[in-house]
């Protein structure tokens, strides 16, 4: 069988299990770069997909795109799977790479900080500009050539980063410090997220709604480029603030958006980003099911 | 192929992992319920002294009744009385219990053992679980 007839196949047992299986009502971090230290519920998956429109000095405006699949392995360990793509305005529509992530928290008691492990492998293209993270020197000018000319460059990078994260009366403070590796001859670049946010309620109501405010968290985060092993710092880099907002759906659905603003010449002047997503619960055992083997 | 690589690894975790996780779980004969339950024992005693805010709140056990269902039923079944991957909240080991030691269970989760920490709801609504847990143990009337 040829790999894309059965990455078909495999991508719609996803989908008909999105539709099909019991869902749980996500209680998703408001977050588009910062990690904090809850991780998914074992036997769950979640799946989203998420976009960042950027404008663009120089070059055409952009529509960058991701699928996220994210599962609980453990309690105490989520890995994930990114598929990317974008699309530049006057130009054309390309598949980007992939991503796979792995975060593991190796505290098994919650902390005022807690940190958790993060590593992530990517094969992408130089034209992946869905901008999950800012590294290094990372620059609007970046991403100004065409496609053509940006999807030459190959990468395939390591980034490990380490996340702390606390919540205290409701507030979750997390930030990331971030290092990456490309594997060809390049030198470590360092990046930094930093995210506050807060539910607009702490208590639930005693019924069933699509608005009370328990069901919204909002915040703010903030990211950016520390330079590399060469030349450390906050020269040549770009930096970005950006409001954010969750809205978990009592129907099982999750919704964020987020408008990010550029701090520097060398950063977009402004991302909007959205996303939206479905936990399955018990995703892993009914796969087990199908399989064949006893629940 | 390589795309595939990474969405066939996905597929073996959700197949196996979960599994282990449930492993405690799956078989609740009362030989194994220590296994379980132990973790009550566990919680330190100035969380375990801890009072429930809520307990006088009227609407505090009907929230938890919701987030129960939007959180926990999955695991610990419709009626909280165990299912394939949680245990009983019906047993006497977690009506026994203070309420300050189901928060701290729920605060901390029992991460080793496949129970997540909650400690993502904020503490008025662990502290609505918990009274709502509290209440599966109350007669009727």
């Amino acid at each position: 069988m040829p790999p894309r007839t059965t990455f078909l196949i495999i991508l719609a047992t996803v989908g008909f299990a999105a539709f099909s299986a019991p869902a749980s009502r996500a209680q998703e971090s408001p977050y588009f770069v910062t990690y904090n230290h809850y991780l998914e519920e074992p036997g769950n998956l979640e799946i989203e997909y998420s976009s960042t429109f950027g404008t663009q000095r120089g070059g055409n405006d952009f529509h960058a795109y991701w699928m996220e699949f994210e599962y609980g392995v453990k309690a105490w360990w989520t890995t994930e799977f990114y598929l990317d793509g974008q699309t530049t305005f006057g130009d054309s529509t390309i598949f980007t790479g992939i991503r796979w992530e792995n975060r593991v928290r190796p505290l098994k008691r919650e902390h005022l900080i807690n940190p958790v492990l993060y590593v992530e492998y990517a094969n992408i293209k130089g034209a992946d500009k869905i901008l999950k993270e800012v590294e290094g020197h990372d620059a609007e000018a970046d991403f100004a050539p065409s496609n053509g000319t940006l999807s030459k460059e190959h990468k395939q990078e390591i980034e490990m980063k380490l996340i702390l994260s606390g919540t205290f009366k409701g507030w979750n403070i997390s930030q990331n410090t971030i290092a990456a590796k490309n594997f060809s001859n390049s030198p470590w670049e360092f990046a930094y997220a930093i995210g506050v946010s807060r539910p607009l309620a702490l208590k639930a109501r005693a019924n069933r709604c699509s608005l009370c405010p328990q069901n919204f968290a909002a915040g703010i985060e903030m990211y950016g480029g520390l330079g590399d092993r060469q030349s450390f710092g906050l020269h040549d880099t770009s930096h970005y603030l950006a409001p954010v907002l969750a809205w978990n759906l009592p129907s099982d659905w999750a919704l964020r958006i987020s408008p990010g603003f550029g701090l520097n010449d060398n950063s977009h002047r402004f991302l909007l980003r959205w996303g939206i997503s479905r936990e399955i619960s018990g995703f892993g055992p009914m796969i087990g099911k199908l399989f064949g083997r006893p629940q | 192929m390589r795309l595939l690589l990474p969405v066939l690894i996905l597929f073996v975790f959700s197949e196996i992992a979960p599994r282990v996780g449930a492993q405690d779980h799956a078989n609740q004969k009362p030989t194994k319920r220590n296994t379980t339950y132990d973790e009550i024992a566990q919680v330190p005693a100035k969380a375990r002294a801890k009072r429930n805010p809520l307990e006088s709140d009227p609407d505090a056990i009907a929230a938890g009744r919701v987030l129960f269902e939007q959180h926990c039923q999955e695991c610990h079944g419709r009626s909280a009385e165990g299912a394939g991957r949680g245990p009983s909240l019906r047993v006497q080991e977690i009506q026994t219990a203070e309420p300050g030691a189901i928060f701290w269970i729920l605060s901390n989760g029992v991460v080793r053992r496949g129970m997540p920490d909650w400690s993502k709801l904020p503490e008025p609504q662990r502290w609505e679980l918990v009274c709502f847990i509290k209440s599966l143990g109350k007669k009727p009337g």
